[in-house]
Order: structure tokens, then sequence, then C-alpha cells
């Protein structure tokens, strides 16, 4: 039974992963741009939602009406200004690699040292829906579930744009082939902008979800960076519906790795897993070959 | 360069106490820098590993110190950080681009977790105490030292076969196995005798805590530092990074002391300056600089027109 509760306790996590992950597959799969400073769009999002709740006394979620647009909006811009001066220049697709790790290692420092100049280091939090829920005979609260219920949404919603609307149909045929979507009339550089500012509001909105039940400081950005990565890595790059499989895998196998061999571990158990993958299957378990 | 190596042997004998510090951490960085371009820059494999292998060699030294004599405890860190690279690289350097920068970002944390699991479970510490009595000028001369050979040695194996079968691979991989380069063999091994220059700095840098713990030990800054500082330099010559190491130092010393955050901000503008406004680095810019002068001042009056190539 307690393994049973440690399994959901993964589900809920996984879902989490699979969230965070959302936004980035959707910047790297199909603008092709991996955006280090991704996190600090979640800890954006998980700020605003604390200043909505403590200096308001709002509803969190209304802050998403106000970080979304917002982390659209700079999304857009650095891809519009910084990005495509990179991806004009670079010779291949490993040099413009190079240029942008380090550009987006340096938004990611530039975001993350003024906010920690605005808002210092300190841990924050705040309490919301946080009372418990039977669950299967298991208790959870109910703020995870929220959160482990918008990200099916978000998924779900992104793979209805995706899969029937137009505007879906551009964005799927630019991540199999760029240069073939040109041909045949897509708009790559502005779809691929928008793919881009769109990523980045998942990042805002999936740290207001998950701000409401973790604590969290300016530094956080990080080490979501890199789970996320982790997660987009494994579900393979452009896959919507496997980043939220591989966040689920991940969150699994993290809780019963935690749960069955040591829980200051789960860093390692993470990256073994990410090891083994790449080693395995670099193309990701959802692509097929 | 012999005379400017007596100098600054000789500036402990005048300098403060201060003074000596700063140059020990400005030797460290030199090190550092010099080690990581000796193979991400010639490769173009982004290390992010630098705190990794740094972290391991300050732990070497605290184990072995108790046990060995201090030149012993520095040398077992350089061959530990020489063969931990080596068991890192012969099961990773398969991964490039993107997934190598990532896979050694999150190495520093996954070797910063099993210590800390280890000395929690196995030693039931957390901390570890370094007695010794090694002044601060004994430091300053071993890392000067570190510098000196870490710099002259990245300019020496780039003479030879094995630094141009390095850049081939940088240039492209896929050719120069064709060539016959048996690109594996000299990628681990660039990057293991990289590491072992890192755990050396480490281990050197260690005399001077009084006690260590994880959380010291393996701090990612040391990676970003140590890489804004060989591209700011330029990592295509030897004695690039030392150049870059400079002004990056100068700059955290003013900072880090009233204004820590600033400094992550100034780390950050750093990158971006550098990716568009400095491809090449500092070295690269004063080298173009210096060669239009050169023929500016060698074409006399008709110059404009040899200046143009």
């Amino acid at each position: 039974m307690i393994l049973f509760e440690v399994f959901l306790g993964g589900v809920l996590l996984g879902g989490m992963y699979g969230l965070i992950a959302l936004g980035l597959n959707l910047q790297y799969g199909v603008a092709r741009i991996l955006n280090l400073s991704y996190g600090e769009f979640f800890m954006g999002g998980a700020f605003t939602a604390f200043f909505v709740i403590m200096l308001w006394q709002f509803n969190p979620l209304l802050s998403l009406f106000i970080s979304m647009p917002i982390a659209f909006a700079m999304n857009w811009l650095i891809y519009q200004y910084l990005m495509i001066p990179l991806i004009r220049r670079a010779s291949d697709q490993d040099a413009l690699d190079a240029d942008v790790v380090l550009v987006t290692f340096g938004l990611l420092f530039v975001f993350q040292g003024l906010a920690l100049v605005n808002w210092s280091g300190d841990l924050r939090g705040y309490s919301f829906m946080s009372s418990p829920v039977h669950l299967l005979g298991a208790t959870v609260a109910l703020n995870r579930l929220l959160a482990f219920l918008g990200a099916c949404a978000l998924a779900f919603a992104l793979f209805l744009v995706l899969r029937y609307t137009r505007f879906g149909t551009a964005l799927r045929a630019i991540t199999i082939d760029p240069v073939a979507a040109s041909l045949v009339g897509v708009d790559v550089r502005r779809f691929s902008a928008l793919a881009f500012a769109a990523g980045g509001a998942l990042a805002a909105a999936s740290g207001m979800l998950v701000s409401t039940f973790i604590s969290f400081s300016s530094t956080i950005g990080v080490e979501y960076t890199l789970k996320a990565l982790i997660v987009v890595i494994m579900a393979g790059v452009g896959r919507v519906t496997g980043t939220l499989a591989a966040g689920l895998l991940l969150g699994v196998v993290e809780s019963l790795g935690g749960y069955l061999v040591d829980p200051s571990l789960t860093i390692a158990i993470n990256f073994g897993l990410f090891i083994l993958i790449l080693l395995l299957r670099p193309t990701g378990l959802f692509t097929r070959a | 360069m012999a005379a400017g190596t007596l100098v600054l042997a000789l500036v402990p004998l005048v300098a403060s106490n201060y003074v000596i510090s700063l140059f020990i951490l400005l030797y460290a960085n030199v090190a550092l820098a010099t080690a990581w371009a000796f193979f991400s820059g010639a490769t173009r494999y982004i290390s992010l590993a630098t705190a990794a292998f740094f972290g391991v060699g300050i732990y070497v030294l605290a184990i072995a110190h108790v046990y060995v004599p201090i030149p012993l405890a520095l040398a077992a860190a350089a061959i530990v950080g020489f063969l931990v690279a080596l068991v890192v690289g012969l099961s990773t350097l398969r991964l490039r681009g993107v997934y190598f920068v990532v896979f050694t970002f999150g190495l520093t944390e996954l070797v910063h977790q099993i210590i800390n699991w280890w000395e929690i479970n196995i030693n039931k510490t957390t901390s570890r105490y370094i007695f010794t009595d090694v002044s601060n000028v004994n430091i300053y001369e071993t890392l000067l030292a570190a510098a000196l050979i870490t710099i002259v040695g990245s300019w020496y194996v780039n003479q030879i076969r094995l630094g141009f079968a390095l850049r081939a691979i940088g240039e492209d991989e896929t050719v120069a196995r064709h060539t016959g380069i048996n690109t594996t063999r000299v990628k681990v091994v660039c990057f293991a005798l990289s590491a072992s220059v890192m755990a050396l700095v480490g281990a050197a840098l260690a005399l001077r805590y009084p006690y260590i713990d994880a959380n010291i030990a393996f701090n990612n800054t040391w990676s970003f530092q140590v890489l804004i500082a060989a591209l700011l330099g330029g990592p295509g010559r030897a004695w690039g990074p030392a150049v870059g190491a400079i002004p990056l130092l100068l700059l955290s010393e003013y900072l880090a002391g009233s204004f820590p955050h600033h400094f992550s901000i100034a780390l950050g503008l750093c990158f971006v300056v550098i990716v568009y406004f400095l491809p090449g680095g500092i070295t690269r810019l004063l080298l173009n600089l210096y060669h239009s002068w050169i023929l500016r001042s060698r074409a006399g009056p008709s110059g404009e027109k040899m200046g143009a190539h």
C-alpha cells in the first residue's frame, strides 16, 4: 500500500515534469533553439503567482493573465532580436547550438541576477488549495492534483492545436523539416518565433501551477531547466504527447528510486536514466525510427 | 618570458597578503581556463564539468593529506582527476553538441550528490578539516608553476600531432575519423589531461581552506567563470584564456564584496557580448588591430590598398 502511495506520488510528480517540459519541447522541437534560460520564466511565473496572492490577496490562478503574456512577449523578442541574427550567421547546426547555448546561459544569469537583486535569494511559498483529497485509497494534496490535471489539459490542448489546426500543421511541418516547410509556403521564421514565444508562456504557466506546492527562490530556474531538458531528450525532440509520458516515467522512477534506495540520490537516479536513454536511444523513447 | 616568470616568482617578497591571495586566485583561474580551452576550445565540445573535477581534487587532497606529504597529495589529486575523466569520457564523449553540454552541466551535481551521500551514510560526517602548515607563498608558487606549465604544455601539444588531431576533430569529427585519427582516444586523453589540471588546481586551493564540504567543493560558478574567461580571452591560442582571466577576476573581486548579485548579471552580459561582438575573444581583436597597424605602417602613403586585405 505504501508502495502504491509512492507510485501515485511519482505519477503526480511526473505530471509536473511533463508540464514543465512541454514548453521547452515546443521551443526546442519547432524553433530548434535550446533555451537554457527557460527555467527563469518558470521562476517568473512562480513569483508572479506569489505576489498576486500575497500582495493583492487574489486567486493565484489569475496571475496567469499577467505572467503568460509577459513571458510570451519576452520570448518572442528574444527569438526575434537575439536568435535570428545567430541563425543568419551560423554555418551549421553545431555552430548555431554553441552560440545559442552561450547566449541563453547569459540570459539565465542576467534574469537570475535581476531576480536576486529585486526579490532576494530567500525561499518563498504560499498556501493554496492544500487540503487533502482521497484518491484510490491514497491521500494527495489538492494542489498537486490541480497541477497534474493542468498538465494533462495543456498537453491535450497542445495536441489538438498541433493536430487539427492550420497553425499546428505548419508547426509540425517545421519540426520535421524546416527547409521543406518553407518550400511549401510556411513562413518558418514567423511560426518559429510564435512557437518559441508560446513555449515561454507555457513555462510561466507551469511555474504558477507548481508554485502552489513547492517552495521556490530566485535561483530555482536552472534546476527546472535541467529537469525539463532531461524529459525533452527522453521524449524525443518535438514530441508533445511523448513529453507527458516521459515526464510520468521520470517521476515514477524518481519516486520509487528515492523510496527504495535513498531519497538524497534523486538527481543521481534522474541522471542515470538520462544517460541510459542517451546511450541506448539517442533520438528519444517516443520517436519512430 | 623567463624574466617575467622571475618577476612573478618574486612578487610574494614585497606584496601584502591580500595581493598574494589575489594572485593565487588569478593563477588558479588562468590554469583552469587554459586547461578548459585546451580541450573544449579546440574540439568545440563545451564542457561545464570544470567544477566537478575541481571538486574531486579538493576531496582527494582533504582525504590524502592526512596520510601522505602535501606534494604527494597534490599529485594524487591530479591522477584521480585524470582517471575520473577517463571513465566519464569513455562513457559520454559519444554525446555531441547540446547533449554534451547538458551532461557535463549535470555531472557536477551528480558527483556532488554521490559524495554527499557517501560522506553522510558511510563516513557519518558532512565536512572534513584540512590541517596543514603550508604557507600562502608556497601555494602561490605551486599555482604559478601550475599555470605556467599548463600554458606551455597547451602550446606544446598544439605543435605536435596530438594537437593537430584535436583541432581536426573540432573542424569536422567525421572527416577526422576518415583520415585515420582515432578520435575517441584523442578526445578521451585530452579531456583527462585537462581534468587532471583542474583537479590539481582544486587541491592546491583547498590548502587554504580550514575545512571543506560538498557544497564548497562542487560549486557550478567555477564552471561558468572559467568558460567565460577562456572565451573572453580567446580559446584559439595558448595564452588567450590567461588574457581573459585577468579582467574577469578583477571584476569579480570588485563586485563580489558589495554587489554579489550584480556579478551574476555582469557574467551574463559577458556571455552575450562575447557571442555577438567578440567571437574569437580579446586576443583575436588585439591580433587584428596589431596586423592592420603593421600593414598600415609598412605600406606608407599607399597603405589604404593593402589595409583592405
